[in-house]
């Protein structure tokens, strides 16, 4: 309550009656046209409360008499982008899978919409970028199981890789756990580190040769080059997708873990499974 | 009878309100009305300074946007322009890109600084001079006072019934302020558009609804505080007026009335002798002339622009009573006390800390801008790299990063550049679109004031990555100007 309201000497103002450790405050009147414009802020909220989303409840809210949330609103912009974007999705459409990275518009709007339903679809497994992980093959790398030309990915895509579809990709290692002796892997993981240039131990690897031939060349090749009609990886080279120590090759011998991966057909329509083709392939590893 | 003139009904706002307040019986009303305050012409040194002023200012406004200046086909002809949709500043032969926006932050701390200097020097004469509000508020007056006359002719327009007449010139007059504030908006726009392509087409409704919506603000804004808020703006909206006064110090020139001199203050008949009372005839025509409406005898106020037209309204009287001129005046607080006392004038200080410390700031700023200006580079080289993934091994090995390079080129025609690389033991270096792979070199072209991106990869040997991390340098270099641009950077590498 005000408690003794004084007059100022100097503006003739009165004050509001309230003091503070001696502060006391004039209370001076408000321009009416300050006043005014208030009164119609107050005004536009109260019409504005009752025509859009305003009140908050526990679980929800009150709507708004011209029904607009903000979801409504981006699911309309993105159907407006994608009547944009027709001419390219078209394009993309009717364009032969190699066709495709001779245009440059239509090659960056492949890579830009590669990369966003890479990032949805595939990054979970293959990691952002195609960077991999133990046991999901790096994409951006120049290594491949499958092929790494565009058609190759392209049907590596679509069917997918030992998820029983019809069309998917089938190889199967025998756990050679079961087929070999102990020493016999250990040699035969001795020679396979030989062809790597890695650690091993020399008279192993000699004998190891041997059961290799027998066992192993019919997948993996002669000289361990790989055999990519078959699924076989190639084992000179320096990727190893389950691990290069002699005790994970072994492990890998005796029972081998064998990656699945889903066939994109049903899922994703065919352009994006296209524009997916060349974004993978433009990661840098991709061959002619 | 006296030949002097006098004001019988200009009281200040001040006095007004109080009267009004007074007059309302039940407490305290919750706004106060506003009083309208009418202007008096007056003529003098300061009225024409100001004139002058105006007319400078306002012809640069208007005109400034038209000038032009070549800087080839491919850019814009305008001398000054805001070029947001393209990020690009133009002022004459400066080209300002986004990345260099501090200049605009040195030109605003010039500014600053700059009114801090001259506010410590000659008081509030931003704001009786030079500021927007000022300005336009002065222009719309002068509008009103020819169409609708001068002071005693506006109030009697206010207080008489609506008629055809009144209806007429009030009408001609808000016309006529529209036009203006068109004008005004319209300039505006012109400052980060091409002039003449966005007059053309704003006449012929082909210009964005953008344009439209910012000419149309700027028009209302101007229209609005310059013909109905006039000085409402000064007393309640801008935050100037309020810390000005921390601005001023004794030795400040600010619009003073000499209260020694010109109290007692009283009416003056014609033939009575002035010596043995206030100089002061109580003519209350530094009242009328005020262009917010106070009393400068009351002493220095919020309200009080320093526009000095008091000075030129009572210069004309006290001409015609014989007496000395210039009692209000523009003058320090120590000289005034020491004419007060009588005792003799101290010579004014100009060069005082503060304004010694300003003027350094000033300087200083000006300085370091002038010099980055001067010596600014033509081209600059961003590197990003590559987060996913980090590094790539290779099928034989080897160790390879992804590097995204955007080169600026800020220079009006088409370069070729070479990049290097510095630090790295001769790195396999290919360009993503490029045939073949060169020895940690390449050749990178980029169009005339653009910037151009490419995708880099460097492949090292596994046994050159003997850390986690190396460090080292790419090198972009102009075959033609010898100009280098260099870009710390990182290759990564498996952990060891």
């Amino acid at each position: 309550m005000p408690t003794k309201i004084e007059k100022d000497s100097v503006t003739g103002q009165e004050t509001t009656g309230h003091e503070w450790d001696g502060i006391k405050e004039l209370n001076t009147p408000l321009p009416r046209w300050w006043l005014y414009t208030f009164y119609a802020c107050i005004a536009f909220s109260l019409v504005y409360v009752v025509l859009y989303p305003a009140i908050p409840g526990f679980s929800s809210h009150t709507p708004g008499t011209l029904g607009y949330t903000s979801r409504l609103d981006v699911e309309e912009k993105l159907a407006k982008a994608r009547e944009r974007q027709a001419e390219f999705w078209d394009a993309i459409a009717e364009a032969e899978l190699s066709e495709i990275p001779g245009e440059p518009e239509r090659l960056t709007f492949a890579l830009t919409g590669g990369a966003a339903a890479f990032a949805d679809n595939c990054a979970p497994c293959h990691g952002q970028g195609g960077a991999g992980r133990p046991g999901y093959p790096v994409l951006a790398d120049d290594a491949w199981i499958w092929g790494g030309t565009l058609d190759d990915i392209h049907t590596t895509l679509l069917h997918g890789i030992r998820n029983g579809g019809d069309e998917a990709r089938e190889s199967e290692m025998p756990a050679y756990g079961d087929i070999l002796e102990p020493e016999q892997i250990e040699a035969v993981a001795d020679y396979v580190l030989s062809l790597s240039g890695a650690e091993h131990d020399s008279a192993a690897a000699t004998a190891g040769q041997e059961i290799f031939a027998e066992n192993c060349a019919a997948c993996h090749g002669e000289a361990g080059e790989g055999l990519r009609e078959l699924g076989g990886p190639r084992l000179t080279d320096q990727i190893w997708l389950y691990g290069s120590s002699r005790d994970q090759i072994i492990s890998q011998i005796r029972q081998p873990k064998l990656g699945v991966m889903p066939g994109w057909q049903e899922r994703l329509d065919a352009s994006t499974i296209k524009m997916l083709t060349v974004y993978v392939h433009s990661l840098g590893g991709g061959e002619e | 009878m006296n030949d002097v003139v006098t004001v019988e009904d200009a009281l200040s706002t001040r006095a007004q309100k109080e009267r009004a307040r007074q007059a309302v019986q039940a407490g305290q009303s919750m706004y106060a009305s506003r009083v309208k305050v009418h202007p008096k012409q007056i003529a003098g040194t300061f009225r024409r300074l100001k004139w002058a002023v105006l007319i400078v200012l306002l012809a640069l406004y208007y005109v400034v946007p038209w000038i032009r200046w070549d800087r080839g086909p491919e850019a814009p002809d305008q001398a000054v322009l805001a070029d947001i949709a393209n990020g690009r500043l133009y002022f004459f032969f400066i080209e300002i890109w986004p990345q260099e926006v501090y200049y605009l932050t040195g030109l605003l701390i010039l500014g600053a600084v700059g009114l801090f200097l001259v506010t410590s020097l000659a008081g509030r004469v931003w704001c009786g001079y030079t500021c927007p509000q000022t300005v336009w508020t002065d222009l719309f007056m002068w509008v009103e006072r020819l169409i609708e006359g001068d002071r005693n002719a506006r109030v009697r327009l206010d207080e008489a019934p609506m008629s055809a007449v009144k209806f007429a010139k009030r009408s001609l007059k808000h016309g006529v302020w529209l036009l203006i504030a068109a004008a005004t908006g319209g300039a505006w726009i012109m400052y980060f558009n091409d002039a003449p392509t966005v007059i053309r087409e704003i006449f012929t409704g082909q210009a964005s609804l953008g344009i439209y919506f910012f000419a149309g603000l700027f028009t209302a804004t101007t229209y609005l505080l310059a013909g109905w808020a006039r000085e409402q703006v000064c007393t309640y909206m801008c935050p100037w007026p309020r810390f000005q006064a921390a601005m001023f110090d004794e030795d400040t020139l600010i619009v003073t009335y000499e209260k020694w001199r010109g109290e007692p203050r009283g009416r003056h008949k014609k033939g009575q002798d002035l010596e043995a009372r206030g100089d002061c005839v109580d003519c209350n025509l530094c009242v009328a002339v005020c262009p917010t409406g106070i009393d400068i005898r009351d002493g220095q106020q919020l309200e009080c622009i320093g526009c000095a037209l008091c000075i030129d309204a009572c210069n004309s009287v006290m001409a015609k009573v014989g007496r000395p001129l210039n009692l209000i005046t523009y003058d320090t607080e120590r000289n005034q006390e020491a004419r007060a006392a009588a005792a003799p004038v101290p010579k004014y200080r100009l060069a005082r800390p503060r304004t010694v410390l300003y003027s350094l700031l000033l300087l200083v700023v000006a300085g370091v801008m002038l010099w980055s200006l001067a010596f600014r580079a033509s081209l600059d080289i961003n590197v990003l790299h590559d987060r996913n993934p980090l590094f790539v091994s290779l099928s034989d090995g080897g160790i390879r990063n992804g590097y995204t390079i955007k080169i600026l080129n800020m220079t009006l025609d088409g370069r070729s550049y070479l990049l290097g690389v510095e630090g790295l033991d001769s790195p396999n270096l290919t360009v993503v679109g490029q045939e073949g792979e060169g020895a940690g070199r390449a050749v990178l072209e980029a169009e005339p004031d653009s910037v151009a991106s490419y995708q880099i990869y460097l492949r090292l040997p596994r046994e050159a990555v003997e850390e986690e991390t190396l460090y080292f340098t790419f090198t972009l270099t102009d075959p033609d100007s010898g100009e280098v641009a260099r870009n710390e950077t990182v290759f990564r590498g498996p952990k060891r």
